[in-house]
C-alpha cells in the first residue's frame, strides 16, 4: 500500500466536470469580449436544412426563409460560402451567430468552419450596424487632408471605437478607402449620403443631422 | 515513374509523389511539423504551414516545402545543407517565439513534437522577441485546450473535419491572431465535440490534452475508509507497454495487473468481463430484433448498432437525434461494470456504495465524460468513479516508482476479473461484432460453433461489410471505425437505405487501440496494427472464446440477474439517449 496512512494534501489538478464552463461571453477578437445576455426564446421556429437534420433557431421566420433563399440561389454548395455569405451581410447588415447556423446547416459544414471563414474575412461582421452607419474615408486625399482628426472627433462624439455600434443602435462608425470624391476632401459618409470637407468642429453638426 | 536525385542518392518513385515521400523512400529523414499522416488508414494533414520541411531544389530560387512539393523527373534535392539548415532554425525560433516556456510544467513534455524538434535543432537560444499570444485555458470533462500552445499546424481540425466530420473545431481569425477553436470560441463542452480525443491524439504540442485525474484516485487509494476497484479496458493491454520502452504490440497484461496492485487498488477486475455481459445483453437484444424482424413485426428497427463508445454515442445524439431508437440501450462495458460493481459486488463483500470507488483505465477521453453522465449515477454516487487514460496510467505508475518492465506476471481477481476471448477483442475495430456473433450464433441455431475466427470481419478498411451464415440465414452485419465513416452508414439508415442487420461502430480509427487516450503513434500506423494483432494473440490464448461460455458471467446470471434482458438486467446494464441538437446558437444567446 503506497498511500494508505499517508497524510498531507495532493495539489489540485483541473476539475473537469460535466458542466464546469461557465460560458457567457465570446471572444470576438483577444480584446474585444461582448456580453451575452441570458436566453430569450422571443422566436422558435423549426428549420429543415438541406441535410435534413432539423435544427431551431431562436429567428424570425422571414429572416430564415430569406436565407434559406440565399443559400438555394447557390445551390447549397459548401465552396459558395463567401458568395452566401457577401449577400447574407448584405442583406441582414450583419452575420449573427443564428444565421452562420442556419448557413452551415444549408452548406452541410460546421458551424466552426463557417465561422472561421467570417472572422478570416475583415470584411465581414458579426456586430450589427448602426442606423446610421458613419464611414470616414481614409484614403490619401481625406488623410492628408484631416480625416484622422474628423475620425477621433466622432469617437469621441460617440463614444465608440471604430468597428462598433453605439448602445443605442443608432451609430455606428467605420473607416473605408477612397469613395471617388477626392475634391471633396475629408470625405464622409453617413448611410449612402456624402459628407464633403469635413472638420472636426463640423461633426456635432452631423451627427445631431441623424439625431432627430 | 521518375528518377530523381536527393542527398546524392538517386531514387525511383511514382509521378506525383512529394520529394517528402521520395526522400522517406531513399532512406533520408527529413524533419516535420504540420505534416502528419496515417498512410494505412489514408488520412493525411499537409497544409504546408509550417515550413519545417523545406529544402533545396537545384534550379529554384525559394526553398520548397516537401511535403507539397512533388517531385519532378531529373530533379536535385538537397535536404541538409547550410541553406536548408538555417532557414529551418530560423523557422523554429519564430514558431518558438510564440510558444510558452513552460516545458517543465507541461503536460506533454517529453512526447512534444515542437521540443523534439527543438533538440534535434540545437536550438539554445530565442532572439525574436515581440507579441505572445494569450488565450483563456478551456476545460471540458474529458479534453484541455491550451490554445497558446498551438502552432497552427491544423492536425486536429483534419481530424475533426475531414476524418472524424465531428466539425467541432475550425481555424478561426486571421494572422497572428488565428486559432483553432469551437464556433464562436465558444467552450469545447458547449459544442458538437464527443470528446473521441483524435484531436488530443494527433496535436504535436500540449495545446490539447486530457482531463488528469490521477489525483482525485491517489486520494482515494490513501482513503482507509474507501474501497477502490480498478477496471481495465482490452485495448490498453495492448499499449501500455510502449510507455516503458517496450516494442508496440507488447502485451503487458500480467505487469499491468500487478502494477495495479502495487498502486494498492484493493480489487483489479477487468473490463473484459463486463465486455462478455454487453455481449449477453447486446445479443440478446439482436436475436430478439432479428426474430421480431423476421416474423413480419413493421415496428421493429433493424440494423442494430452498437453502443459501447461513448465518442460514438455522443456523435448520434448531436447528429442523428431522430435515430435514437435504432442503437442498442446496452450501457458500455465501463457502465455495465461500474454498474455490478456498485450492486452486485459490493453487496458481496458487504461495502455501501458510498464507500466505494471504481476506477477504469481506458484507452479512451470520452469515457472520462461517459462516466460523469447523470443517466449513471444513483442518488449523485456516479457507478465509475473516475476513468483514467492509458497514458495517465503509465505516468501514475511511473511516479509511484514502480519498475514497471521488471513487475512479475499478476492475475485479476474474482468474480469480476474473468474473461473471454470475446471480451478482448472489444479493443479492436470489428471485435465488438465478431464477439456478437459468436454468442448469437450458438444461442440462434442451439449449434456449438466450431470455428470461432471470423476473419471477414477484421481488417483496417474504414467501412467494411460481411455476411455471417446463421445456419441458413444470412446476417449482413457492416462495421465502421472513424466517426465520417460512420456517419456514411448512419445516412444509409436514415434514408430507408441500409441492407444490414448489425452494424458496429467504433469511433476512432483502428477501434480502441487507437482511441485518444493511448500512447501517442506520432502518425505511424503501423503501431496500430500491431496493437491489432496482439489483441487478436490475446484472444487465441484464451482457453474460454465466447462469452456466455465465461463462468463468471453464467454465475452473476444465476445469483443475481436472471436471465439476458430481465427486469434487473435491464434496470442496471441498459440506458436511455437524449438528443443534444446542434442548436450551438441557443448557448449563446
Amino acid at each position: 500500500m503506497r498511500w494508505k496512512g499517508g497524510s498531507g494534501r495532493l495539489g489540485e489538478r483541473e476539475s473537469g466536470r460535466l458542466g464546469s464552463s461557465n460560458f457567457n461571453q465570446i471572444n470576438i477578437s483577444m480584446n474585444q469580449k461582448i456580453n451575452i445576455a441570458p436566453t430569450v426564446f422571443d422566436y422558435m421556429e423549426k428549420l429543415t436544412g438541406s441535410d435534413g437534420v432539423e435544427v431551431r433557431v431562436n429567428l424570425p421566420k422571414e429572416k430564415i426563409d430569406k436565407i434559406n433563399d440565399i443559400c438555394n440561389d447557390f445551390g447549397n454548395d459548401p465552396g459558395e460560402l463567401i458568395n452566401v455569405l457577401h449577400e447574407v451581410q448584405h442583406t441582414f447588415g450583419y452575420i449573427s451567430a443564428e444565421v452562420q447556423d442556419i448557413v452551415a446547416h444549408n452548406l452541410h459544414l460546421s458551424v466552426a468552419q463557417v465561422y472561421g471563414v467570417v472572422t478570416f474575412y475583415t470584411f465581414f461582421t458579426m456586430i450589427p450596424k448602426g442606423e446610421h452607419p458613419v464611414s470616414v474615408c481614409t484614403g490619401t486625399a481625406c488623410y492628408v487632408r484631416g480625416a484622422e482628426r474628423v475620425l477621433d472627433e466622432f469617437r469621441k462624439e460617440l463614444g465608440v471605437e471604430v468597428g462598433e455600434t453605439t448602445p443605442d443602435g443608432r451609430f455606428s462608425i467605420n473607416c473605408l478607402r477612397c469613395v471617388g470624391a477626392c475634391g471633396l476632401a475629408p470625405v464622409v459618409l453617413v448611410g449612402e449620403k456624402v459628407h464633403g470637407r469635413v472638420s472636426p468642429d463640423g461633426v456635432k453638426a452631423i451627427i445631431a443631422e441623424y439625431k432627430k | 515513374m521518375i528518377e530523381l536525385t536527393i542527398d546524392n542518392k538517386k531514387i525511383e518513385v511514382e509521378e506525383g509523389t512529394t520529394i517528402l515521400k521520395a526522400a522517406r523512400k531513399a532512406g533520408v529523414e527529413i524533419p516535420t511539423l504540420c505534416h502528419f499522416e496515417l498512410c494505412d488508414m489514408g488520412i493525411e494533414n499537409k497544409p504546408g504551414g509550417c515550413r519545417i520541411c523545406v529544402v533545396e531544389v537545384e534550379g529554384r530560387r525559394n526553398l520548397a516545402p516537401s511535403c507539397m512539393t512533388e517531385a519532378q523527373n531529373g530533379m536535385v534535392v538537397h535536404t541538409h545543407n547550410i541553406r536548408v539548415l538555417n532557414a529551418r532554425t530560423t523557422v523554429l525560433k519564430l514558431i518558438i517565439s510564440d510558444h510558452p516556456f513552460d516545458c517543465l510544467v507541461c503536460a506533454k513534455s517529453g512526447q512534444c513534437e515542437l521540443q523534439s524538434l527543438a533538440i534535434q535543432f540545437g536550438i539554445r537560444s530565442q532572439p525574436y522577441e515581440g507579441e505572445q499570444s494569450r488565450y483563456r485555458k478551456d476545460t471540458s470533462p474529458s479534453i484541455i485546450r491550451e490554445v497558446d500552445k498551438c502552432i497552427m499546424c491544423r492536425r486536429c481540425e483534419m481530424m475533426c473535419n475531414e476524418v472524424q466530420t465531428v466539425g467541432a473545431l475550425a481555424a478561426v481569425n486571421r494572422g497572428f491572431m488565428s486559432v483553432v477553436a469551437p464556433a464562436f470560441e465558444m467552450n469545447l463542452e458547449d459544442s458538437p465535440c464527443t470528446y473521441c480525443g483524435q484531436c488530443v491524439s494527433v496535436c504535436p504540442t500540449g495545446a490539447l490534452t486530457e482531463v488528469d485525474h490521477t489525483n482525485d484516485i491517489i486520494r482515494a487509494l490513501s482513503d482507509p475508509a474507501k474501497t477502490v476497484v480498478v477496471q481495465t479496458a482490452p485495448a490498453v493491454r495492448a499499449a501500455l507497454g510502449e510507455e516503458f520502452g517496450l516494442p508496440p504490440g507488447t502485451l503487458v497484461t500480467g505487469k499491468m495487473v500487478s502494477a495495479l496492485r502495487e498502486l494498492g487498488f484493493d480489487y483489479i477486475f477487468d473490463t473484459d468481463f463486463s465486455a462478455d455481459l454487453t455481449i449477453m445483453e447486446e445479443g440478446t437484444e439482436l436475436l430478439q430484433r432479428l426474430q421480431r424482424h423476421l416474423e413480419g413485426d413493421p415496428e421493429v428497427r433493424l440494423p442494430i448498432l452498437t453502443s459501447c463508445c461513448p465518442g460514438w454515442v455522443s456523435f448520434f445524439e448531436h447528429n442523428f437525434p431522430d435515430l435514437l431508437d435504432v442503437p442498442s440501450t446496452a450501457k458500455s462495458p465501463q457502465q455495465m461494470f461500474g454498474a455490478i460493481a456498485k450492486s452486485y459486488f459490493a453487496e458481496k463483500i458487504g461495502v455501501n456504495r458510498k464507500d466505494m470507488i471504481v476506477v477504469s483505465i481506458m484507452p479512451c477521453l470520452a469515457k472520462k465524460y461517459e462516466c460523469q453522465r447523470d443517466e449513471f449515477k444513483v442518488d449523485g454516487n456516479p457507478d465509475v468513479d473516475y476513468s483514467i487514460s492509458t497514458r495517465e496510467l503509465a505516468a501514475f505508475i511511473k511516479q509511484a516508482n514502480i519498475d514497471f518492465l521488471n513487475l512479475p506476471e499478476g492475475n485479476f481477481d474474482d468474480p469480476l476479473g474473468e474473461s473471454s476471448g470475446a471480451g478482448v477483442i472489444f479493443g479492436n475495430t470489428g471485435g465488438v461484432i465478431e464477439a456478437a456473433c459468436r454468442t448469437a450464433y450458438e444461442l440462434y441455431t442451439g449449434k456449438r460453433l466450431e470455428k470461432v475466427d471470423f476473419h471477414a470481419l477484421r481488417g483496417m478498411e474504414g467501412i467494411r461489410s460481411a455476411t455471417v451464415d446463421f445456419d441458413g440465414l444470412p446476417l449482413h452485419i457492416g462495421i465502421a471505425h472513424g466517426l465520417g465513416n460512420a456517419r456514411k452508414l448512419l445516412n444509409d439508415v436514415r434514408a430507408g437505405k441500409s441492407q444490414y442487420h448489425a452494424i458496429e461502430i467504433m469511433a476512432c480509427p483502428g477501434g480502441c487501440i487507437g482511441g485518444g487516450g493511448q500512447p501517442y503513434h506520432h502518425g505511424d500506423s503501423e503501431i496500430l496494427s500491431k496493437r491489432i494483432a496482439a489483441i487478436y494473440t490475446e484472444d487465441e490464448r484464451k482457453v474460454i472464446r465466447k462469452s456466455h461460455e465465461n463462468p463468471s458471467i453464467i454465475r452473476l446470471y444465476d445469483e443475481y440477474l436472471g436471465k439476458p434482458g430481465s427486469h434487473k438486467a435491464h434496470h442496471l446494464l441498459h440506458t436511455e439517449y437524449f438528443p443534444k441538437s446542434n442548436e450551438v446558437t441557443f448557448n449563446l444567446m
